[in-house]
């Protein structure tokens, strides 16, 4: 794990310093509300529907044990007891109290956290493939990149004040659980033909009112070269983005009105004049940073390990959480597995202050030392021993988090909705939740297959409905909630934006048509088929006799 | 007196504790029933003027009004289903926010 350097330490903690005094002056008349509010979101505190709401930053989604223990700590003594980990590897805390916040930034900073840039028009929080570093497909653990690009975008002073917000996701994998595509820029590590390392680089993709798939800026940007051209990429988007209209500040929107040859003209330009070795991070940092994140010491080990197979044999629950929650690990021996946050009919993402520490402990024991958040709003444990796997789902189970559904159909991904949120037009979790009841069935989730559901609860989009197989925007119609389902959207490499199917339902029409939906996709699929992939083959229109029956 | 056909009670919430509050007449509720109802144009420019002020003192922040219907014992309830939220909690946890004492009251 990445641990901070002096300069790190130095800057959080004066952060927090400076937070605290800026309260007191807030509080002692000094500073007006219009004052202090901008303050407060440049620290992650929004006021949401009923309470403040801190949002800290999960760097790339790495937590280590002793930093879950201090989010439980942090829930325990300062919340209701529980956090939400969101589709941006962050976690939400939802009750908390002014007067505590600059302890909690206290507390977080003491193990190298913080919430700074997880709010305002500048660079959020990096994201990252959670399986970086332990995928078997990697072509290199993409998290030095991911720090580089931290620490490069923290405080970054001329782009502090973008048009609008920017969020730059990373990957090593051909297999994208990033979702680089739809991101304002996309970053996949690749090898070129020579067998060098460097990037392919996306630009313009997003999702909120106007969703947009990524444009391929450069097919293979050398490694030195990365810092000096995402310069260049937001330079230009700095100065030519629009300022006039929020709805249409993103980079996705410039991209679209000016084109992506127009645009990376601009940037190549901007890019051969920058001085790109004075932008280029010193080598000995990069050695530095890339250090915390080799490789650990692996056991030498079979690549199968027998007490796995045996207990699989003996437990069938235990065997049907292996073969869907358990994935490969790029070590012999090793796997790693997702812990989902999505117990039938449970609130997608939430975490009690038990659940984090007892995450917190197997991660100490059996997963050295690592934890990762996904965008799909579950956690990863990276480094299990094949031999380790049944004593960790035992201990899961204790607490509610064995429920073997990742990437299932009740492993739906939700936004807080109306349920927190004060932007949001309809509720999202409720919806899930009976969505996950009406398949609570393992057999039939089994069955079903690879099915992803996301859910927002308003257009910016937090739940990724866009991306999802079927995707469920919350909206508001005369006074009701009211939800528009999406078809064929998909995060990965084969990334696309869903298809409406139709006019808007109520929540329960919705769980019905889902199930009609479902039920067209069974009867119509070829062996193996899974939803996304039939949707394709069918087209849209096959679908369409699902919604009719609700009408 | 300007007549006006809408109701409206002032909400925002609490500085300090980040806890929804309504105006009480006298002061800052938990409770919106408790809320003071603007029923005329006077009235209700009346409340502004009181979000405005008390932002200013630094007792609350984001005051807005809510319009209200009257319920069938008289007290205010909010016409949109967002406002309704507001003075109960998430729907998705009961034990938490307003809600959760007014159960334990059997208020609710
Ligand atoms: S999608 Fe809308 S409702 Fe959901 S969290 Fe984002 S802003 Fe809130």
């Amino acid at each position: 794990m990445y641990r901070y350097d002096e300069f790190d330490h130095q800057f959080v903690q004066d952060r927090v310093s400076q937070f605290r005094t800026q309260v007191e002056r807030h509080l002692g008349g000094q500073l007006t509300e219009e004052e202090f509010r901008p303050l407060r979101l440049m620290n992650g505190l929004y006021l949401q529907l009923h309470a403040y709401m801190l949002r800290v930053a999960i760097p790339y989604g790495t937590l280590s044990a002793r930093q879950m223990r201090t989010l439980a700590d942090i829930a325990e003594t300062y919340d209701r007891g529980y956090g939400h980990f969101t589709t941006r590897q962050n976690i939400q805390y939802n009750w908390l109290r002014l007067r505590d916040v600059p302890d909690i930034l206290q507390e977080l900073a003491d193990v190298e956290m913080h919430a700074i840039q997880t709010s305002g028009n500048c660079i959020r929080n990096i994201t990252a493939d959670p399986f970086s570093g332990v995928a078997a497909d990697e072509v290199e653990d993409p998290r030095p990149t991911a720090e580089l690009l931290r620490q490069w975008s923290s405080l970054h002073p001329e782009f502090s004040f973008l048009p609008r917000k920017f969020k730059i996701a990373v990957t090593g994998c051909r297999d994208d659980r990033a979702a680089i595509a739809v991101h304002d820029i996309g970053i996949r590590v690749v090898r070129n033909e020579a067998g060098e390392i460097g990037y392919e680089v996306w630009v313009g993709g997003g999702q909120g009112r106007t969703p947009m798939i990524a444009k391929k800026i450069r097919a293979f940007l050398p490694k030195k070269a990365l810092l000096a051209y995402l310069e260049a990429m937001m330079r230009v988007y700095n100065l030519y983005g629009r300022r006039d209209n929020k709805y249409k500040a993103r980079i996705k929107i410039l991209v679209h009105e000016v084109g992506i040859e127009e645009y990376a003209r601009r940037v190549e330009e901007e890019f051969a004049a920058l001085d790109a070795s004075a932008i280029a991070a010193d080598a000995e940092e990069i050695v530095r940073i890339e250090a915390y994140f080799e490789p650990p010491a692996y056991d030498r080990l079979p690549a199968r390990a027998a007490a796995l197979e045996n207990a699989k044999k003996n437990d069938p629950a235990f065997a049907n959480w292996v073969s869907i929650n358990v994935g490969a690990h790029k070590a012999p021996g090793y796997a790693i597995a997702t812990v989902s946050l999505k117990p039938i009919g449970g609130v997608p993402g939430d975490a009690t202050t038990d659940q984090m520490r007892l995450l917190a402990d197997i991660a100490e024991r059996f997963s050295l030392d690592e934890l990762r958040v996904t965008i799909e709003q579950n956690i990863v444990l990276p480094q299990v021993r094949q031999d380790d796997l049944y004593a960790v789902w035992k201990l899961l189970a204790a607490v509610d988090l064995a429920t073997a559904n990742a990437g299932l159909i009740t492993d739906i991904i939700s936004c807080p909705g109306l349920d927190y949120c004060s932007l949001a037009t309809a509720r999202s979790i409720p919806v899930a939740q009976a969505i996950s009841r009406r398949f609570a069935d393992a057999e039939r989730q089994r069955l079903i297959g690879p099915l992803a559901i996301k859910i927002s609860g308003c257009i910016n989009a937090c739940g990724h409905h866009h991306v999802g197989h079927i995707g469920i925007l919350g909206l508001e119609k005369g006074g009701e909630e009211s939800y528009q389902i999406t078809l064929g959207g998909d995060p990965t490499e084969n990334a696309a934006i869903g298809e409406r199917l139709g006019p808007g339902l109520t929540a329960d029409q919705t769980v019905d048509t889902i199930e009609r939906l479902v039920a067209v996709y069974l009867a119509k699929r070829k062996p193996g088929e899974t939803f996304v992939a039939a949707y394709r083959r069918l087209g849209h229109d096959h679908f369409k006799e699902a919604l009719n029956a609700a009408a | 007196m300007a007549r006006q056909d809408a109701l409206y009670i002032l909400t925002a919430n609490d500085l300090l504790e980040g806890d929804v509050v309504f105006w009480s007449g006298a002061g800052w509720a938990r409770d919106h029933r408790a809320a003071q109802i603007a029923r005329n144009a006077d009235e209700t420019t009346a409340l502004d003027a009181i979000g405005a002020a008390e932002k200013a003192a630094r007792r609350i922040i984001d005051p807005y009004r809510v319009e209200v219907t009257l319920g069938a014992d008289g007290t205010p309830v909010p016409v949109r289903f967002r406002e309704r939220l507001r003075t109960l909690g998430p729907t998705v946890r009961l034990d938490l926010g307003k809600q959760a004492a007014l159960r334990a009251n059997s208020l609710l």
